[in-house]
Order: structure tokens, then sequence, then C-alpha cells
């Protein structure tokens, strides 16, 4: 038992991936003043996703990289920009990658398409069993 | 309604688990390209990252020679990995500026003490604003930038032996 609990404190223990030691950039963990603009900050935030932890919004991500996004969303706020212009400027370089709200694309549009399409299908394939069960009498 | 057709649903969720099992046996490529590459360098005037360095701009890059852009940091494994090809490269005439993400000169210093200093330059990025607005991802990751400042490729991971040849034929190409 002694030795297994040894065992999980040396799992616990061994070292993360390498990170820099520098301090947080100063708008990674502090919000803005003015709550209006945070929430922009933050609502943006949740949607943009993290580059070095995949899967996660930079909202959610602990790594330096996305510290240093969200200092860039809230400093550029809080500077006034508008919060799809900075979306706008990360798809620029990162692409749609970069975005929790998929834009329509040539390559996306079977995205939205394809749920209507069922949509239309699944309807016509409704009416015409609703007519075939009316036409018959039971 | 005829028999066969009792089994269009079972044989479209065969093609669905079909599909799926193909995909996820497909190896998985998670690297994040920039979307910068044939565009101009973005503006930015970084501060040198040693002591009595040179400061890095973006005008640096428009006379007319080729280079590297090299982002990297001190405390990143992969680029201890990569500091041989990139001395090789410096060895080879190319001049390779160096972009060091959230470092202390100090940290910098001791690298470069330890396994070689190829870079003509570094400029430090402390809250990755250039790395951003590079499109880069991760650290280390090596741009080519031609003699008029433009992106021309982006190497994304450590450069391995591999890679030098492909390199210096990028800079060859963005030469011309």
């Amino acid at each position: 038992m002694k030795g297994f609990a040894i065992l999980l404190a040396l799992l616990a223990a061994t070292p993360s991936l390498a990170q820099d030691s520098m301090p947080p950039a100063p708008y990674a963990y502090n919000q803005l003043d003015d709550p209006a603009q945070e929430a922009e900050a933050r609502e943006l935030m949740e949607s943009l996703r993290c580059l070095t932890c995949q899967s996660q919004s930079i909202a959610d991500s602990d790594a330096p990289m996305a510290g240093d996004m969200r200092h860039q969303v809230r400093s550029r706020i809080a500077s006034g920009e508008h919060p799809e212009h900075i979306r706008g400027w990360m798809m620029e370089r990162y692409g749609d990658y970069i975005s929790y709200e998929p834009r329509m694309s040539r390559t996306t549009w079977p995205l939205f398409a394809v749920p209507l399409l069922l949509i239309l299908v699944a309807g016509i394939a409704l009416s015409r069993r609703l007519r075939r069960s009316k036409a018959e009498p039971s | 309604m005829s028999r066969w057709k009792l089994f269009v649903p079972l044989g479209l969720f065969a093609l669905v688990l079909g599909l799926a099992a193909y995909q996820l046996n497909q190896p998985k490529d998670d690297r994040i390209v920039s979307a910068m590459v044939g565009k101009p360098l973005p503006e930015f005037a970084l501060p040198a990252a040693l002591n009595g360095g040179q400061p890095v701009t973006n005008a640096m890059f428009a006379d007319g020679k080729p280079r590297l852009l090299n982002v990297w940091a001190s405390w990143c494994l992969p680029c201890i990995a990569e500091a041989p090809q990139l001395e090789a490269l410096d060895e080879a005439g190319v001049e390779i500026v160096g972009v060091a993400i959230r470092d202390k000169p100090e940290d910098i210093a001791a690298f470069l003490e330890t396994h070689g200093d190829p870079y003509s330059s570094i400029g430090a990025d402390d809250l990755s604003e250039l790395q951003l607005a590079l499109g880069s991802s991760g650290v280390p990751e090596t741009f080519v930038i031609d003699g008029q400042g433009i992106i021309r490729h982006q190497h994304i991971g450590d450069i391995r032996s591999e890679h030098v040849p492909e390199l210096l034929a990028e800079l060859r190409e963005a030469q011309e």
C-alpha cells in the first residue's frame, strides 16, 4: 500500500512539457475594468480555439500561448476594436481552424447543406406515408 | 414495398461505420499551417532579446536578400534538437534571424553558449505578438522570407538534417 502511494506520488511528479518561466501576460488572467468590454472579450475568447492545446478554447486553457492570446483579445477590445474584427484578424493568420464559429465556405458548405437536405428528405417521406395511410381506409 | 428496400437503412449504417473506421485509421495531421505564406511580413519592431543585441524589424527583410526567420525559445526542447541544423545552415551562408518567444536574456545566453549561436540577431517576443501575427502556433517554426519581405515558406517543428536541403532549395527559389 505504501509502495503504491509512493508510485502514485512519482507519477504525479513527472515533469510536464517544457514551459517558459516568464510571468503571464498582463491580461492573461486579469479581467478588463469595464464589465461590458470584459463580457465582449469573454464571448470572443470562448469561441477562439487554443493553438497548442487543441480542442480547448483560449478561455479554457492555461497554456502560455493561450494566455498571450487572451491578452491580445482583451487589450484590443479595451482599445475599442470590434470582436468580429479580431476574429477576422485571427482567421487571416490561422484560417478556419482558429474559430469555433464555422463560416460557410467552399469546404464547409456540406456542414450546412446536409442537415437541410436530410430534413427535406424526411419531410417528403413522412408526407407521402401520411397521404398513403389516408388513402387506405383502415 | 419490395423486400430489398428494407436493407437500405442497414446499408447506410454500414457505410457510415466504414467511413468512420477508415478515418480513424488515417494518420492525424495536427499541424496548423499559417495562412500568411505568400503574404508580406506583418509590420513589427521587436526589442533585442540579448543585452547589447540588435532589435529586429520587418524593414530589415526588404533589402533583396532571402533569410530564415526562426521562431524558437531557450525553454523549448525540440529547439535543442534543431540547433545543429541551424548551425549547418549558418555555415552554408544563410542569414538566420531569431525570434525568442517568452524568454529571458540570461536563459537565451545560456542556450546559445551550450548549443551554438547561428543568429544574426534575435528579437524578443515576450507576449507572442509577432508569433500570432505570423500565424505560427508553436516553437520551433521557421519561415523563409524573400528579399522583398514576403513569407515564402513555413517549416513547422524542428529542422532535422533531411530538411536542410529543402530549406536551402526554398531559399534559392526565394532568390529568383
